[in-house]
């Protein structure tokens, strides 16, 4: 029998969301946006940006967190013998609910993880925000209950889990290859920002390698912002919810140690003020998560430890941004995108769509 | 042994719903869920000892698992 895994415990998921927290709060100090220590979705927009999957020149730099994040989980699934390669639940509405999931974070401007963060550095719209994710996630639970899923997936090989971390492996050695030249808008394949979000980030090797400690010890506890929600919904499990308390409360202690909480509705880092879109966005955001059986932190991670289907939520994700940004549906902090609205509309109906169709079928 | 779940392959939270579904059922004796991947091995384990069930015995079974929770 193989050794207890300590972060796994109750204990084990409070710690590693304070050590988030913290460690979120101190990427910010050291360079990353406002209370954007680690957003998932901001971080993988800024991706599609830094490959010209868009060109909204103010958020494209080829984040190390998120590939830290891949590569660090992949290295501790080796480590404690949990690499799985699995694959073939159901990958083109795993997709699509990547690409919904972010289009949704986008309206809010923030993943579950910045939503956290924006509440720990004082931001009040996060309050929206996380009321819309409940409200999303309640929604899943509701097809859960009812007997929605994926299918099964099945074992595959070393090779298939293998193409996410090697992905993330790639794009790692194009960021040393191409790195940023100062005040050029281009590093050979790769587009930087001059200015806006996209600019503002922690030196690469430390980003990286708080990416790579973070995906470890999360791809360990199984941490899960979304799953924290859902588990306090169906079962009244307060199991993950433990690290979710405990990484707001962490981010806020560090930030006022940082002297980076500022409390307040208006004027807030890379957010805005309408409050009904930042509800709606994340109630999309949040259906499409339990839909899909992930936050995108967590998606990331079980990417790294070999599941396929989960890499294919993150491409999904990848591309979500990109159309995000090509079609005017993100947000900025003036407002929301010309088509925003329109864009969380459509996501409601063909998520909701997806929860009523797929039912078990001698699964 | 009274009742065989097989979880494998299914994501989160599927593999505990099927097994609270059971027990909601079966009130008592042996049930066995075969799991593939130490998330789903944990949160199985977690829930059956959230409702009283005792987890007897985990075993390797291929690339998975086999849990075996009782409860008397």
């Amino acid at each position: 029998m193989r050794m207890k895994n300590v972060l796994a415990t109750r204990w084990g998921v409070i710690g590693v969301g304070a050590v988030i927290g913290i460690l979120a709060a101190a990427l910010q100090k050291l360079g990353n946006p406002g209370n954007m220590g680690v957003c998932v979705a901001c971080f993988a927009r800024d991706i599609a940006g830094a490959l010209g999957l868009h060109r909204a020149e103010t958020v494209q730099y080829l984040r190390p967190e998120i590939l830290g994040f891949v590569l660090g989980s992949f290295l501790a699934a080796l480590l404690f013998r949990e690499f799985r390669p699995r694959a073939g639940s159901a990958p083109i509405v795993r997709f699509i609910l990547g690409a919904f999931a972010m289009i949704g974070a986008l309206v809010f401007l923030g993943c579950p993880w910045r939503a956290l963060l924006r509440l720990a550095g004082g931001d009040l719209n996060a309050v929206l925000g996380i009321a819309g994710l409940v409200f999303g996630v309640w929604v899943g639970t509701l097809f859960l209950k009812n007997g929605y899923t994926l299918g099964r997936s099945q074992p595959t090989s070393k090779a298939a889990g293998m193409i996410m971390p090697l992905i993330a492996l790639g794009f790692l050695l194009l960021l040393f290859i191409y790195p940023q030249i100062q005040g050029k808008g281009m590093s050979g394949v790769l587009f930087y920002s001059m200015s806006g979000p996209g600019s503002m980030h922690a030196p690469l090797l430390v980003s990286l390698a708080i990416g790579l400690v973070v995906g470890g010890i999360a791809q360990q506890s199984r941490f899960c912002t979304m799953g924290a929600l859902r588990d306090l919904i169906l079962f009244r499990q307060t199991h993950l919810l433990g690290g979710v308390i405990a990484l707001v409360l962490a981010a806020f202690l560090a930030n006022l140690v940082f002297g980076q909480f500022e409390p307040g509705f208006i004027g807030q880092p890379v957010a805005h003020s309408m409050h009904f879109w930042n509800f709606a966005g994340m109630t999309l955001a949040g259906l499409a998560f339990c839909l899909a059986g992930g936050c995108p932190g967590r998606q990331l991670f079980l990417s790294g430890e070999g599941d396929g289907d989960a890499a294919v939520f993150v491409i999904g994700m990848v591309s979500g941004a990109a159309f995000a940004h090509n079609f005017g549906l993100a947000s900025s902090p003036s407002g929301i995108g010309p088509h925003g609205a329109a864009a969380v509309g459509i996501g409601l109906v063909v998520c909701l769509l997806i929860g009523w169709s797929m039912r078990a079928k001698g699964v | 042994m009274n009742a065989t779940i097989d979880a494998r392959g299914l994501s989160c939270p599927q593999p505990v719903i099927l097994v609270m579904n059971r027990i909601k059922e079966q009130k008592n004796g042996t049930i066995e869920i075969l799991v593939d991947t130490d998330t789903a091995r944990e949160n199985v384990s977690r829930a059956a000892g959230s409702k009283g069930w005792f987890v007897d015995r985990i075993e390797q079974d291929g690339t998975g698992y086999r849990i075996v929770i009782v409860k008397k």
